[in-house]
């Protein structure tokens, strides 16, 4: 046997060791727990051959408490590059079965190193978080660690897109850095995220509770928002998170991938999606489904203030962002959620060159001492800043109802829309008929003999003249009023007429959006 | 989608009412009360360590009534309104949960 050989033998056998992470009988353990390995994770969810691991050999820093004795294969995390869809891809994946898949100082090293390749490379960035948090034994090494990747996570916002999948615990600080990431991805029995866990909050507020029901898959898609995107499985999560790449380019200079352009593919007619009644609900969705290529709509947090519906689709090929009230869950109103849910949807799209096309029936704010006192005023206003403040294409279609500050919130002509069209069905007014009708006749209704009667004929009087598109066009707010069967055509019109479109900001730090 | 089999309902919004569903969230939201200016109510559960005032005892805004330890920290608990101690519902060594009345106090 050569030297050569000898020492190729000798790599292979290393690597082997690595590989195997915290051994069999953890994998096995790993395995029960319904969850796959960090580097099964890997291979899944990219393209098949494509992955190179980085730093395999990289060894932990403990010194104290015997750690110095300790082997951790890799340090617990599994890091490195590779493709999905052809697109290239830089990954980490936490490894549970060594040490708990604990973040130590070289752990959280290797995840850094990975950052900092993506953000060079300009490329996305995809953790898969699975750990028990800091290791304890390494003090506040590990502390440093989890500042260094929350301080990477930062500078890469806006820059590259970054995914973050919580496929196991993921507490405390830990938390943090994918709550700093674009999208979160939970898998339902798997993900547990919390700051502080059920033990800490029984012991000092008395208050019992599961990590499922604290911080579990479910409870962030629906209740906090946390996560955007919510999965039986860790297959079915990893199939959503390619999809998701699929739509989105690579940094903040592409544009995504284009497709071959498709009709759309649903047995709809969009004359009969929406009911003429301002009062009858439908599903917004079916809107979109008649209008985007194939009628391929991936929505973004579908379980979190369904109120409003955000997501993705393509148009002629391309990708653009959807935004639109929905009428089918709470009258379709905006709230303290569902602003800030559109608001940061508005602010990827705008910073990933991704044109944002919203869809407008919707009666107003959410009334309600918790609103309010929830601070609606700070959260509503992110909508009015985060569209004021977006470069890219901006298209509106009214589709019934436009009252109010909820007409001026949702990208009007006066935030700065570049084509706002709107449908017959359309009712651009300062608030609903029976609302303006009680204030504006209110002498006339209350000396009335049929006060009923005349509050009735007062509304008709109002709805006739104000409830409909024509006193907006007539001031130019709307550039024109549609035929619904047109909307796709002129969609993809405004979209070909807006490519080159460049809009200037003054120059500045950053602003200050209301957080 | 779930929603789709729940059942309408008629969900105000000023002065029109709209045919729609609600969300859990919604369902669940806290109902707000206006709150009484002499209830003293624990934040956190924990240890009443030292109880000042009896019932009865006529009180100055600030005055302390007790310390309540919590969080690692012996908060001291003040009145929040000068008046007569109306009830004392702890004793010194007692543990209590959150939002617990410990004292009321009669507003002048």
């Amino acid at each position: 046997m050569t030297d050569l050989s000898k020492n190729i033998l000798a790599l292979r056998e290393k690597k082997a060791v690595v590989e195997m992470g915290g051994g069999e009988a953890a994998i096995e353990k790993q395995i029960a727990m319904g969850k796959m390995t960090a580097r099964d994770r890997i291979l899944s969810l990219l393209d098949k051959n494509s992955f190179h691991e980085y730093d395999l050999f990289v060894k932990h820093d403990g010194r104290d408490f015997g750690m110095d004795k300790k082997d951790l294969p890799g340090d617990g995390v599994v890091t490195g590059t590779g493709t999905i869809f052809g697109a290239p891809v830089c990954i980490y994946a936490q490894d549970f079965t060594v040490a708990g898949g604990s973040l130590g100082l070289q752990h959280a090293r290797k995840i850094t190193k990975i950052m900092d390749h993506a953000l060079k490379m300009k490329c996305p960035i995809i953790g898969i978080n699975d750990s028990g948090g800091a290791r304890i034994q390494e003090g506040v090494g590990a502390l440093a660690g989890y500042g260094e990747i929350f301080y990477r996570n930062t500078i890469a916002s806006g820059v590259i897109p970054q995914i973050s999948l919580i496929l196991g615990p993921c507490a405390g600080g830990a938390v943090y850095s994918p709550a700093l990431t674009d999208f979160v991805f939970v898998v339902e029995n798997i993900s547990k995220m919390f700051i502080t866990g059920p033990n800490v909050i029984k012991t000092v507020l008395g208050e019992d509770i599961s990590m499922e029901d604290l911080g579990g898959a479910r409870v962030h898609a629906e209740v906090t928002g946390n996560a955007h995107f919510y999965a039986k499985s860790e297959q079915e999560c990893f199939d959503q998170v390619k999809r998701l790449v699929s739509f989105i380019p690579w940094n903040n200079e592409h544009r995504a991938k284009a497709f071959e352009p498709k009709e759309p593919s649903a047995m709809l007619n969009i004359e009969e999606v929406v009911p003429s009644d301002p009062k009858q609900p439908y599903d917004v969705r079916d809107v979109i489904k008649c209008i985007v290529d194939d009628s391929d709509f991936l929505e973004v947090q579908q379980l979190w203030a369904a109120n409003i519906v955000v997501g993705f689709g393509r148009m002629g090929g391309e990708t653009v962002g959807f935004v639109a009230n929905q009428p089918m869950v709470l009258a379709g109103v905006l709230d303290c959620d569902s602003a800030d849910k559109a608001a940061r949807f508005i602010r990827f799209c705008d910073s990933f060159n991704i044109p944002i096309i919203t869809l407008e029936d919707m009666p107003g704010y959410l009334p309600g001492v918790d609103q309010e006192h929830a601070g609606v005023i700070r959260h509503g206003a992110k909508v009015l800043y985060a569209y004021s403040e977006a470069t890219v294409p901006k298209i509106t279609v009214i589709l019934r109802k436009a009252y109010g500050g909820g007409y001026i919130a949702m990208n009007s002509r006066h935030l700065g829309a570049d084509f706002v069209f709107a449908w017959p069905s359309a009712e651009i007014a300062v608030m609903g008929p029976e609302g303006a009708a009680n204030i504006i006749f209110r002498k006339e209704i209350m000396a009335a003999e049929d006060q009923e009667a005349m509050r009735q004929e007062k509304v008709k009087e109002y709805t006739e003249k104000f409830a409909n598109p024509y006193v907006a066009a007539s001031r130019g707010f709307i550039d024109s009023v549609i035929e619904p069967k047109e909307t796709r055509s002129l969609l993809l019109h405004a979209l070909k007429f807006s490519i080159s479109k460049e809009e200037y900001r003054p120059a500045k730090k950053h602003g200050l959006p209301p957080f | 989608m779930k929603e789709n089999k729940q059942e309408l309902v008629d969900f105000a919004v000023t002065a029109r009412k709209y045919k729609t569903t609600l969300t859990e969230k919604f369902k669940h939201r806290p109902i707000w009360h206006k709150p009484y200016a002499g209830d003293v109510i624990s934040h956190l559960p924990g240890t009443i360590v030292e109880l000042e005032v009896k019932e009865g005892d006529e009180v100055q805004a600030g005055q302390l009534l007790l310390i309540h330890q919590a969080m690692k920290m012996l908060n001291r608990v003040v009145a929040p309104v000068s008046g007569v101690i109306e009830q004392v519902n702890v004793h010194a060594g007692e543990q209590i949960p959150k939002d617990h009345l410990m004292v009321r106090i009669a507003v002048k």
